[in-house]
């Protein structure tokens, strides 16, 4: 059998392994640097018959692919930060009306309109509490084409799994970088397919009503089980209420069945982590220089060892705290102000052993950038 | 004719004031659908949010109550997928119009087919009576406490600009003109808007002192008039009623699925 190699860009991985996870439907806004991933699926989706739209907004981008999820569609719309910006609204209603759906935000730099064509990785607390109020979100990023593709796959299996929408937080880097990626075969990555419910016609339905294990079978739009769905706190019916006990076991429930799963959701990456004194922990395309630091130095007999998270939220603080705990300094390689080194601090016992190595001005950061930051940690000197 | 079958009679009651004329407009759907025998799983209402948004809850059919002034586009997400569908979006004037405008406009000039249904109360009900886009100028809201110096739109002549296939207007008054508008608003194949005057009592005609329920109904009555009539040649301040456009435009997920077809034959040679 013929492997199927390609050599094309990340936004183009994106697009292959979210046809590869089943999307059927599309909207989106174009923005550098996510465009591209519309570009593509604008010819790839009617070849399947399924559908592609460009809205009139990111707001209506957002909007339209809850409504498509809702009659059974896989769907998927994808933006940069003034995009995502504006997709807050949405994402906090399929957060509360539990709509499976997968949010590509290809991070540039900057507030406002920022350096749309550069790099940057400011956008992780954004991906946790952009949108308001107290809730749980599934944030996934990838240093690699092939873990892209993999991660592409995952962010749709665990929208269906946790019904809810799913952030791909890439990078301007990822998306634009040509790399080799090796196209799996069908069935060879598991898909999730959307839980539906065995209830037959006329027999209540409640849709909000979670199973023992906390799953919600779903029904869809256009099919025998006619039910409301809203973004107000609701009832098992859906319809929506304020009684206080109601809300408190939504909110629970909204929250808990993300943040109890923390160990199912965490996707991660170790290099030469055994018995490493000091530690590297990076995410997206700053994990490419990271980890060519480490392979580097291990060489030369340091031990310097890396942590790549996949899956920034929810936090996996297990991780940080189990593995880092006989470092002596731990790292953050992050392209913003500080952002992952937060939570990196909160969850290990020396937080003043924790240090950032970081760029913030569109310019990809490099080894040499993480080699002077380990220069002073080391006290060798500026 | 019983319209009881798409009540869901569990979620009542409603959440009007007394003299609201969103249930007449509720009432008046229902009677369309009715007429009409969809079958309840064909039909999806979607709705934003304000009083007028509430009627969602209150069918039996597949609802989706989603966002202030996202109705639309939700509802354009719906349609697409599933273009079989029935797509009903009873909007407030401001749900439509201030924060919705753009998604209106363009579902509008896609043509998309689905039915609009306007609930025109010039006001915020929701929110307590802070003026909207059709509060019209010199009136009086919470927040144009002196008078409103917003000038206020046409909403059928702004739906004709935008693209709309069929646009009528009538008012709570006139419900059983509504009602038909409503049922060939739903048989057009296009993107339709049916511009209701509903009445506020509550936060539009009391601070505006135009009286009870009642006497804003009986204002429909005297303000209105049958689209050309006489009678708006000599009162040009009359408001018409009757369908404004009509018209035979490519539908957009036709449109689509024409590519989709296109491109099957494409491959087959
Ligand atoms: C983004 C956002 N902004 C503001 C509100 C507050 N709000 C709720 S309903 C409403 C206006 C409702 O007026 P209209 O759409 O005309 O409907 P009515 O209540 O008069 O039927 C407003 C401003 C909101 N829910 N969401
Ligand atoms: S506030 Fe106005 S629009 Fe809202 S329910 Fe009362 S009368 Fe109806």
């Amino acid at each position: 059998m013929t492997q199927n190699i390609k050599f094309i860009q990340g936004n183009e991985v994106c697009v292959e392994a979210a046809l590869y996870a089943g999307l059927t439907f599309y909207a989106g806004y174009p923005i550098t640097p996510s465009t591209e991933i519309a570009e593509h699926l604008a010819i790839r989706l009617p070849l399947i018959s399924g559908t592609f739209i460009q809205m009139e907004d990111e707001i209506a981008s957002i909007c339209a692919i809850i409504g498509a999820s809702l009659t059974g569609n896989k769907v998927m719309t994808a933006t940069s930060g003034p995009g995502f910006s504006l997709m807050q609204e949405g994402l906090g209603y399929a957060i509360m009306a539990e709509i499976p759906c997968v949010i590509v935000n290809v991070q540039r730099g900057g507030p406002s309109t920022g350096l749309p064509t550069n790099v940057s990785q400011s956008d992780v607390f954004q991906a946790q509490w952009g949108t308001h109020g107290d809730h749980a979100i599934i944030a996934m990023t990838a240093s690699s084409h092939q873990d892209l593709f993999e991660i592409t796959v995952d962010a749709f299996n665990m929208a269906e799994t946790y019904r809810t929408p799913v952030i791909l937080l890439l990078d301007e880097v990822i998306g634009h970088m040509r790399e080799r990626v090796f196209i799996p075969e069908p069935g060879e990555l598991p898909l999730v397919e959307r839980l539906k419910t065995a209830f037959k016609e006329g027999v209540d339905y409640h849709p909000y009503l979670p199973r023992e294990d906390g799953r919600l079978p779903m029904s869809d739009f256009g099919g025998i089980h006619r039910f409301n769905v809203t973004g107000l706190v609701h009832d098992m019916w859906g319809f929506p209420s304020n009684n206080p006990t109601i809300a408190k076991g939504l909110m629970h429930h909204l929250i808990d069945k993300i943040n109890n799963n923390v160990h199912e959701i965490a996707r991660y990456k170790e290099y030469h982590m055994d018995d490493a004194s000091i530690i590297l922990v990076s995410y997206g395309c700053s994990a490419r220089s990271a980890r060519h630091v480490v392979e580097n130095r291990r060489k030369r007999g340091e031990k310097l060892g890396l942590i790549e998270l996949q899956t920034l939220w929810p936090f996996p603080m297990h991780v940080i705290r189990n593995r880092c705990a006989n470092a002596r300094y731990i790292l953050v390689v992050e392209q913003n102000m500080g952002q992952l080194v937060h939570l990196v601090k909160m969850n290990v016992a020396r937080p003043d052993k924790v240090f950032l190595c970081n760029r913030i001005d569109g310019v990809f950061i490099s080894p040499t950038d993480i080699r002077n930051v380990l220069r002073v940690i080391q006290g060798r000197g500026v | 004719m019983s319209v009881k079958k798409f009540i869901r009679e569990r979620f009542f009651p409603h959440i009007w004031c007394q003299g609201c004329g969103h249930g007449i407009v509720l009432n008046a759907m229902l009677r369309a659908l009715s007429a009409l025998g969809i079958s309840k799983n064909e039909i999806v209402v979607v709705s934003g949010i304000g009083c007028s948004a509430r009627i969602s809850g209150y069918v039996d059919f597949h609802t989706l109550h989603t966002l202030h002034g996202r109705a639309l586009a939700f509802a354009t997400g719906v349609k697409m997928s599933l273009p079989g569908l029935n797509v009903i979006v009873p909007m407030g004037d401001g749900d439509a119009l201030a924060i919705g405008g753009n998604h209106f406009i363009h579902a509008a000039r896609r043509n998309i087919d689905m039915t609009a249904i306007v609930m025109n109360n010039r006001i915020y009900g929701m929110t307590g009576g802070q003026f909207s886009p059709l509060t019209g100028y010199g009136m009086k809201a919470t927040t144009a406490p002196y008078k409103n110096i917003d000038h206020d739109f046409d909403i059928a002549e702004l739906s004709r600009a935008a693209g709309a296939s069929y646009v009528a207007r009538t008012t709570t008054y006139h419900v059983q003109q509504l009602t038909e508008m409503i049922k060939e608003a739903i048989l057009h194949d296009g993107f339709s808007v049916v511009e209701v005057l509903s009445q506020c009592p509550t936060n539009f005609g009391r601070r505006n002192k135009m009286g009870g329920a009642v006497e804003m109904m009986e204002s429909y009555k005297s303000l209105t008039t049958p689209i050309g009539s006489k009678a708006k040649q000599e009162n040009p301040a009359l408001i018409e009623r009757g369908v404004f456009v009509q018209r035979e435009l490519p539908e957009y997920c036709s449109e689509y699925n024409a590519i989709i077809e296109k491109l099957k034959k494409g491959t087959e040679k």
